[in-house]
């Protein structure tokens, strides 16, 4: 009976966190203009629940990669990222921040998951906002499966139950 | 435009000046690398010369240097100066406000000695692009009070823009720990 209502919290507080994600706009280069365009009134994010960008890494769970990642932004990225508290969610926004885009030289990074984990890539340069709409919209499934590849804490329960399985085998 | 300056350039001072061309409207004045100091004060402070603005620092690297060929013209000659082809080509764009002319100074490298005299003494706006294009391409601004990588991290090694450079390098300063066998 306590797992039931346990398991069925956990369901509220995912529903709860899907539609109200809070972003931090890492916005470094051109894409950051279409992440505008999707938060003005026309394509509108509010409708997700995803609208109210937060610039403090501690208030926010959703990390928004909108633009080229450089080598020497990388530690800047990660620091970002750690400070947020989980459960938090990443997106790499557009094709830099996916995979380096056309840039192949000394100072772009190939894709921010060179550095941090990222859950949704969106392809596009810049990506259309209904590609960021699609994106948001694949992330909130992922958030009510409590899914995500951030999720260090799962990480750390996964890891203990299987060493708990090792130490029974044995 | 501003064939008057080449011109005054080498009646005042003749054997410093190694070469001059003109292409598009750009004057350009090839300088001796021990005479750029009085090349550059005299073009400041000269009242019929009167160059007050630093337009751009860049350097040239000649490492794969190949002549163009177009149709119905000669093919183009390496650049050779003092019996020496350059590596590199350091150029400093001047224009003048009160004459409204502009000229170009070079000063030609060899690669193992890339050591040149600094012009932010002269005008001040070139601090950072020479810091620049010491960041790029290593060229050694002697007389530069605060000559130190601009855009890159300490940690580089190398010259990014310079054609020996292997094109697909990276330096990362951090990857993530887990990447290998994540997913």
């Amino acid at each position: 009976m306590l797992e039931l209502v346990t398991t069925k919290l956990e369901d509220v507080a995912n529903w709860g966190r899907k539609f109200s994600l809070f972003s931090y706009p890492f916005v470094t280069a051109c894409c950051g203009m279409e992440f505008m365009s999707v938060a003005a009134p026309k394509y509108d994010i509010a409708r997700f629940g995803a609208e109210f960008p937060r610039f403090s890494p501690r208030q926010s769970d959703l990390l928004m990669i909108v633009g080229t990642i450089t080598e020497k932004q990388g530690p800047a990225l990660r620091r970002v990222y750690d400070q947020m508290a989980e459960p938090k969610w990443v997106i790499a926004f557009g094709v830099c921040a996916s995979t380096g885009g056309f840039y192949q030289n000394y100072h772009a990074m190939p894709g921010a998951d060179q550095v941090v984990p990222v859950d949704v890539y969106i392809p596009g340069c810049p990506p259309r906002p209904e590609q960021v709409l699609d994106a948001i919209m694949l992330l909130m499934e992922r958030v009510q499966r409590k899914d995500g590849h951030s999720q260090l804490r799962l990480k750390r329960e996964k890891i203990v139950l299987e060493q708990q399985r090792a130490l029974d085998d044995d | 435009m501003s064939q008057r300056v080449l011109d005054a350039l080498k009646a005042k001072f003749g054997d410093a000046i190694v070469a001059t061309e003109s292409q598009h409207g750009d004057e350009v004045a090839v300088v001796k690398r021990d005479k750029l100091k009085d090349v550059a004060t005299w073009l400041r402070d000269d009242k019929a010369m009167a160059f007050d603005t630093p337009v751009f620092v860049t350097c040239i690297d000649l490492l794969d240097w190949r002549p163009v060929k177009a149709p119905g013209k000669p093919s183009s000659t390496r650049p050779e100066w003092d019996g020496v082809a350059p590596r590199f080509e350091v150029c400093w764009q001047l224009r003048s406000l009160a004459h409204r002319h502009r000229v170009r100074l070079k000063v030609a490298l060899a690669e193992n000695d890339v050591k040149v005299p600094s012009l932010t003494p002269l005008w001040s706006g070139f601090e950072w692009q020479e810091r620049e294009t010491f960041d790029m391409y290593g060229i050694e601004f002697v007389g530069h009070h605060d000559l130190r990588r601009i855009y890159l991290y300490d940690e580089f090694v190398g010259y990014p823009l310079r054609k020996d450079y292997p094109k697909e390098k990276r330096q990362p300063l951090v990857r993530r720990p887990d990447l290998v066998g994540d997913h």
